[in-house]
């Protein structure tokens, strides 16, 4: 089968579950069964192939560009791994068919195990690095998932958090080391990278990727000091306790130095770290274990303790080492799993895994007790199982090692790991299944059906026979010692027996096993001193850490954004006119290309104004009528200003924006009190002060500067004065600007303003739909009102007025395309004329005499300018082409038709409709704190002249 | 069809009017055009980027006036799939609104969310710096409008400060722009372009202040720290539709940064050297650690989506801050998944928000449909904090291969890593607390539990999610045609040529102008 499919298989496979959960929990872990099953037969059929020493490769191109591509390759290293995976997968799922109850989501369980299943065969399978981080990374996140399975339990949660926090640490610093690695060799593909050991040994980087990678491998592997994730790990259901934490995706680190091997094994700074972290977990490992009173907790630390052996195995960088270590991976998956899946047979049958609540399970639970046994003797290193032979050549291996120039170290910290190992599996056995039967049990224990005792046995079996008769395993442990080792080191000649003769390994084995027996009998003392020794908790302490980390970044966050946009308006002033000063001060400076113009007394005196009306503003600007003055002053200067450079349109145009806004505020400030209270700190106006004083002098600085100098070549608006009237046909040049030359910024700009009233619209209607409706019912003026409502001279004066507003409207907007004028002025003329209708008349008197929405009279006008833009697409032009004509009418003189005018009509009405919308919508809110308006105009309204009401005579 | 570059456009700004106009009181009416119009919109941008897909560069010249004296279209690669991607994650937005029934919760959303497209869709075709602004504004005015919809205090005060931080923003763009303009004399981009280069030795202040003031116009968009206040409030706050689409809008920043900086003011540029390339990279590392120290710290769901949003746009600054082919065809890979992540997060935020009293990361009772919304909550935050397998890893892994030869490899690399670890916390947390903590306490006896989320909200998030796995699958893709765009942006001459070359109107005139 192709390697695609072996590892495609568990993740599409992973549908299956979640999909069959409500057929039953046969059907649930019947399909998981048979695709793992599948996936078990696809590997085998590339047996014969890697037996022959052939490397099964598959490849599809994913990212060519970057180096990662979907490459596969099998080699024995691969194939004993996924071999691993998939075979205690089926006995993994067939145990936890039968240990999982009625109340547990299945279907959700064997689809988290499916992924992690396809992410641990893509490790092994990998022979691109950066598909492997893929990989790598999905097995802890898969492993997050399981570990959390119990979601109500809170060890359930901290533990998958740790372990996702710990494993995706270590996944991140090995994205480092493998790109570094990947630029050093060129390729990113493994069989590639595998052929350039010199070359990466010798690159200034090697170390930097060493570290990072090996960051990645013993954070996943739980590696001291990162082993403490994995006791926490154990939340999880036993089924994957034994899968994930002891049998596989621990394992993965362990892969990974294996794979890398060649490579970067055989340097000092490999020997010293991976040979030391490796012993240090495994006496720690050990030792910790035996003092644990929760069965999986001491498996978990016995677990950590071996990966330390096979770690340090594998950092002597001695090809026996790399022989021993995949030897005792073999072996450790077999025991450990089998004894993992017995603690959870006792937990389920006895209801509990305390130890010190267990014992004399032996009459109660035969089976479990054999199996048990048989495992923990094998993980002790009794002859004829197998733990024991690869124990040895551990020992034999340590023998030879020389670490810190000391050649005693590690031979006696081997001895020390293996006695506490070794008293370990004697307290598990005898404590649990000796001593007496108690009566005290949480539920009567007896043994399970065969559901749950059938997967461990078989791999008891395997334990016994390969303990017997260990020459079986060494022709496949050596081929996949072969393709560890790669060019790098021959296979190790020596082989597995039972007997190696009276050899110094023999002898630590048997003070191994002979101190742990000895260490069973004083055990309850040491526990006593166990107990009285400090100890630094792992899990407070990482707790700690994560928690201050947590505590910092809400320092850092909450505090810069806590919604003072003051501040944030100030950070943003100084970065631009610090960013703005950074780049003038590295910048080179001329003379300036313009003289000054002189200062004529009539700019002065505006410039004066201007200055003394913004001035007042600043100092006078809680008073909010009197502030709307005076930016009406500074409105009404600038318009002055636009005349005095000779641009009418532009002074039109500012002149009756300004009449609209300040109405339409006026209108607001209804709403309003009359003052601003103070709501800063002087500290706070000082530095706001300081701020836009800063920005304002920049904003001089930079005006001043380019208004001496020329632009670098001749300016775009020559072409416009030179073709306003050939090619717009109009002399006024803006009003071509605005509807021809850059018609498509105007159709912008109205569709903007269009936007602006609709949302003015929206946001009353949603203000009146809420708590603001009765805010406003409630409402009492502060102030008298006016008695006249709708004084009578502005009534007859505005209504005699409109004809005339209308027909001035009328006229600008005809003259606009020549004399200073157009759409827009004549839109907020004509808007002018009919506020003042309802400021004279009243809002009711005059909403009821509208004919049209203005809605849609804002799109109608947006309409229109579009359509008028696509009507050019009918004569082949582009959007907003425009043309003119001159027609004649008779008694009329010949004028000009534009279509550009057809644009126009779509400004105006958009300019109206929006203005007049923005007016109904305060107008609705008016009326709402108003009371019902009178139909009639120039009405008296007598609530002037009634009394007061007591309360307030009273204070009076 | 040669008008076919101005339909993304015109399109939405016809069918915006017409709704307004004729079917203001109806929302089904409303819903089957917009969504009518968003599904042609689909059409048009993929039939403009199959177009621009050779390399070809379509101009249009609104009023028929050449460029610089009228206002051009350009559709490139760059430009056209910007509009691809953002009228695929219009239509998904969309439909969740619909879905959700957000769209009537008050007046207006579907023909301000049509001119709010407009606004995008005309800032990444517009060859024009003012038509840009113009753009920048219609869709901030939109914008505004969505973020406001429906109300409610909190996102009334969001909303006012979001408008008024893009007001300076709109502002400073007015002030680069004449700055621009006083120096060079033009706003067309590709002419401006060639007059940068008129600009001897002697006088560079005035170009160097134009160019890092529109700079800090873009970054503002970008989100760029310290530019950034205005986001986790406003997008926290909106409502989570309009939340997810604007996760195109800080792209707008981006893709204006990557057009004017490898065209205008590249980095061979002499006049303007040492400006943006020193200041760049600082500000979008410390925007990426920001950010996802966000997501650890905020004690919001929402926020923490919305400062995610702040670290990925730092991570796709991080990659354009460098300036090379390599690196800018990776942020425009990040860009695609940063958008499609950031949206599909809001979505489910709010999906979450359904089923609870509010979004505070505290324990309230499992929502309904609980599994489904975490299942898909566990792909977003997988995606955000780019974790393998989806395409913000591969994204990730393109940045950190594109800073390898850069002096500042060590900072980058040591704060996108480092960051990712923080945001993996953030999100761990968050989703533990929400999801699995919640089945630790039950509903109060009485209490009204809440409705499940319509189906089409959950297709609306699963089809963005799809397009996630889709961006990762075919990465290769992808990234291969991000690849050719990037070097297209650093070969800019036949954009340039083909845009000042073309004769218009009265083009003769022009050349006796010069």
């Amino acid at each position: 089968m192709s390697l695609f499919y072996i590892v495609a298989l568990p993740f599409f496979g992973a549908l299956l579950p979640g999909l069959m959960n409500s057929a039953g929990r046969a059907a649930t872990a019947g399909v998981t069964f048979t695709v793992t099953l599948a996936a078990f037969v696809g590997l085998l059929t590339n047996l014969p192939s890697v037996l022959a020493g052939e490397v099964v490769m598959a490849r599809v191109d994913w990212m060519p560009l970057l180096g990662l591509n979907f490459s596969l390759m099998l080699d024995g290293l691969g194939f004993f791994f996924a071999l691993l995976i998939l075979g205690i997968g089926l006995l993994i799922i067939a145990y936890g068919r039968n240990y999982l109850s009625r109340d547990d989501n299945m279907g959700q369980f064997f689809t988290y195990l499916l992924l992690f299943q396809g992410a641990m065969v893509g490790i092994v399978l990998s022979d691109n690095i950066l598909l492997l981080l893929v990989f790598w990374e999905l097995t802890s996140l898969s492993s997050f998932l399981l570990i959390g399975y119990w979601k109500h339990l809170p060890e359930g949660r901290q533990g998958a958090r740790m372990a996702l926090t710990v494993t995706g640490m270590g996944g991140l610093a090995m994205i480092g080391g493998m790109l570094i690695l990947g630029q050093i060799a060129g390729s990113y593909d493994l069989s590639v990278i595998l052929q350039n050991r010199e070359l990466i040994q010798a690159d200034p980087l090697y170390v930097a990727a060493l570290i990072l990678i090996l960051l990645g491998c013993f954070t996943k592997s739980a590696q001291f000091p990162f082993h403490f994730w994995l006791p926490h790990a154990m939340a999880a259901p036993t089924p994957v306790s034994a899968y994930l934490h002891s049998a596989t995706m621990v394992k993965a680190g362990i892969f990974l130095m294996a794979r890398m091997w060649p490579v970067l094994s055989g340097t000092p700074e490999w020997f010293v770290i991976v040979t030391t972290a490796g012993l240090i977990t495994m006496v720690l490992g050990a030792v910790i274990a035996l003092f644990k009173h929760d069965l999986k907790a001491l498996l978990a630390f016995s677990t950590v303790s071996h990966l330390g052996l096979i770690t340090m195995l594998l950092g002597t960088g001695t090809a026996f080492g790399a022989m021993a270590a995949m030897f005792h991976i073999l072996n450790h998956a077999t025991f450990k799993a089998a004894l993992f899946m017995s603690a959870g047979i006792i937990d389920h049958e006895a209801h509990t895994r305390d130890i010190r609540r267990l014992g004399g399970l032996r009459k109660l639970m035969p089976i479990t007790f054999i199996i048990a046994s048989l495992a923990a003797l094998s993980m002790a290193g009794i002859p004829l199982l197998n733990g024991f032979l690869s124990k040895e050549m551990m020992l034999e291996e340590a023998n030879h090692t020389v670490l810190f120039n000391s050649p005693w170290l590690v031979p006696v910290l081997a001895t020390v790991g293996s006695l506490f190992s070794a008293a370990y599996c004697f307290r598990l056995i005898g404590h649990v299944f000796f001593g007496p039967v108690r009566d005290d049990y949480p539920a009567k224990p007896h043994d399970p059906a065969a559901g749950l005792w059938l997967p461990p046995a078989i791999l008891v079996v395997l334990v016994v026979v390969i303990g017997v008769a260990p020459f079986l395993a060494e022709p496949f442990i050596k081929l996949v010692t072969a393709s560890v080792l790669g060019d790098a080191a021959e296979v190790p000649k020596s082989y597995f027996k039972i007997w190696h003769g009276l050899v110094p390994a023999l002898y630590m084995s048997i003070v191994a096993v002979v101190g742990g027996l000895i260490m069973l009998l004083i055990f309850k003392p040491s526990l006593r001193i166990w107990d009285a020794m400090p100890r630094p908790e792992a899990k407070v302490i990482f707790e700690a850490i994560v928690e201050s980390v947590a505590k910092l970044a809400r320092a850092i966050i909450l505090p810069l954004h806590n919604g003072a946009f003051s501040r944030y308006a100030a950070i943003a002033a100084i970065t631009m006119v610090a960013v703005g000063y950074h780049a003038w001060s590295t910048g080179t400076i001329a003379a300036p290309t313009r003289e000054m113009q002189p200062a004529t007394p009539v700019a002065v005196g505006g410039w004066l104004m201007l200055v003394a009306a913004t001035a007042g503003m600043v100092m006078m600007h809680r008073n909010r009528l009197l502030s709307l003055i005076l930016i009406g002053i500074v409105g009404l200067m600038v318009s002055i200003g636009f005349v005095f450079f000779s641009a009418p349109d532009l002074a039109m145009t500012q002149f009756t924006v300004e009449v609209v806004t300040i109405i339409l505020l006026l209108l607001a400030l209804n709403f309003l009190p009359n003052r601003t209270p103070v709501e800063s700190t002087v500290l706070r106006r000082v530095r706001d002060t300081s701020v836009a004083i800063f920005g304002g002098l920049a904003t001089f600085a930079l005006s001043y500067h380019y208004m001496l100098r020329d632009a670098v070549t001749a300016p775009i608006s020559e072409f416009h004065l030179a073709n306003s009237y050939k090619g717009g046909g109009g002399t006024n040049v803006v009003n071509v600007i605005l509807v021809d030359f850059r018609g498509f910024d105007t159709y912008g700009e109205i569709i903007v303003l269009g936007i602006a009233a609709l949302l003015i619209y929206a946001l009353t209607e949603t203000l009146l739909g809420g708590p603001v409706r009765a805010h406003l019912l409630n409402r009492k003026p502060d102030q008298k009102r006016a008695g006249n409502k709708h004084p009578m001279m502005m009534v007859v004066l505005t209504r005699v007025i409109m004809p005339v507003v209308l027909l001035v409207g009328f006229y600008i907007f005809l003259r606009g395309h020549n004399e200073p004028g157009g759409g827009f002025i004549a839109g907020l003329i004509v808007s002018i004329g009919v506020v003042m209708q309802y400021m004279a008349s009243g809002f009711g008197w005059a909403s009821a005499r509208l004919r049209y929405p203005y809605h849609g009279v804002i799109g109608a006008g947006v309409l229109i300018a579009g359509l008028t833009g696509i009507g050019s697409w009918f004569v082949g032009k582009p959007f907003l082409t425009s043309d003119f004509t001159y027609v004649r009418i008779p008694p009329f003189e010949e004028f000009e038709l534009a279509t550009a005018a057809l644009f126009d009509l779509g400004v105006f009405l958009a300019v109206v409709g929006a203005v007049m919308l923005s007016l109904e919508s305060f107008s609705r809110l008016a009326r709402q704190s108003g009371g019902p308006d009178s139909e009639h105009a120039l009405d008296i309204d007598p609530s002037r002249d009634d009394p007061k009401e007591p309360a307030e005579k009273e204070a009076v | 069809m040669i008008h076919w570059i101005v339909a993304p456009v015109i399109l939405p700004a016809l069918v915006a009017p017409f709704i307004v106009l004729a079917a203001r009181y109806h929302i089904g009416i409303q819903r089957v055009l917009s969504l009518a119009g968003v599904v042609a919109l689909v059409i048009i941008a993929a039939s403009l980027a199959w177009q621009a897909s050779d390399g070809t560069i379509t101009l249009y010249q609104m009023g028929d006036w050449a460029a610089p004296f009228g206002i051009v279209l350009v559709g490139d690669q760059l430009s056209t799939m910007m509009v691809l991607l953002t009228s695929v994650l219009a239509l998904f937005v969309l439909l969740y609104a619909i879905g959700s029934g957000w769209d009537d919760r008050g007046r207006h959303f579907h023909a301000l969310f049509q001119f709010q497209l407009m606004g995008i869709m005309g800032a990444f075709l517009t060859g024009d710096l003012f038509n840009l602004f113009v753009f920048f504004e219609v869709l901030l005015i939109a914008s505004y409008g969505l973020m406001i919809h429906a109300g409610g205090n909190a996102r009334l005060k969001a909303g006012v400060q979001y408008v008024l931080f893009n007001l300076i923003g709109s502002t400073l763009f007015l002030f680069a722009l004449g700055s621009i303009y006083a120096e060079t004399g033009t706003l067309n981009m590709a002419d401006l372009a060639n007059r940068v280069t008129l600009i001897g030795p002697e006088e560079t202040v005035g170009i160097r202040i134009a160019s890092v003031l529109l700079l800090m116009v873009f970054a503002i968009k970008a989100a760029l720290v310290p530019l950034h206040f205005w986001l986790p409030s406003s997008y926290a706050e909106a409502p989570a539709p309009v939340a997810a689409l604007f996760a195109i809008m800080t792209k707008v920043g981006a893709y204006a940064i990557i057009r004017v900086y490898t065209m205008i003011f590249h980095p061979e540029l002499e006049a303007t050297a040492g400006l943006h390339d020193l200041w760049l990279l600082p500000a979008a590392l410390i925007s990426l650690a920001i950010g996802m120290t966000g997501v650890l710290a905020a004690k919001k769901l929402d926020r923490v989506v919305a400062f995610s949003v702040i670290g990925s746009m730092g991570m796709v600054m991080i990659s354009i801050s460098l300036f090379t082919p390599e690196s800018i065809s990776a942020a425009l890979y990040y860009i695609v998944h940063s958008t499609l992540a950031g949206a599909t997060l809001f979505l489910i935020s709010d999906l979450v928000r359904t089923g609870r009293a509010n979004l505070d990361l505290t324990v309230q009772p499992v929502i309904s449909g609980n599994a489904l919304t975490a299942g898909m909550f566990f792909v977003g935050a997988i995606a955000m904090a780019g974790l393998p397998p989806l395409s913000g890893f591969l994204g990730k892994l393109l940045v950190l291969d594109a800073a390898f030869d850069n002096d500042k490899m060590a900072w980058i690399w040591a704060i996108v890593l480092g960051s990712s670890l923080i945001s993996i916390l953030g999100f761990a947390r968050a989703g533990s607390i929400v999801f699995w903590k919640a089945h630790s306490v039950s509903h109060e006896n009485g209490a009204e539990v809440p409705n499940a989320p319509s189906p089409l909200a959950y297709a609306a998030v699963g089809g963005l999610i799809a397009l996630l796995v889709a961006h990762t699958v075919f990465a290769g893709q992808v990234h291969g045609y991000t690849f050719k765009m990037a070097a297209g942006l650093f070969a800019p001459e036949a954009y340039i040529s083909t845009v000042v070359e073309t004769p218009g109107k009265l083009s003769d005139a022009k050349k006796g102008d010069h």
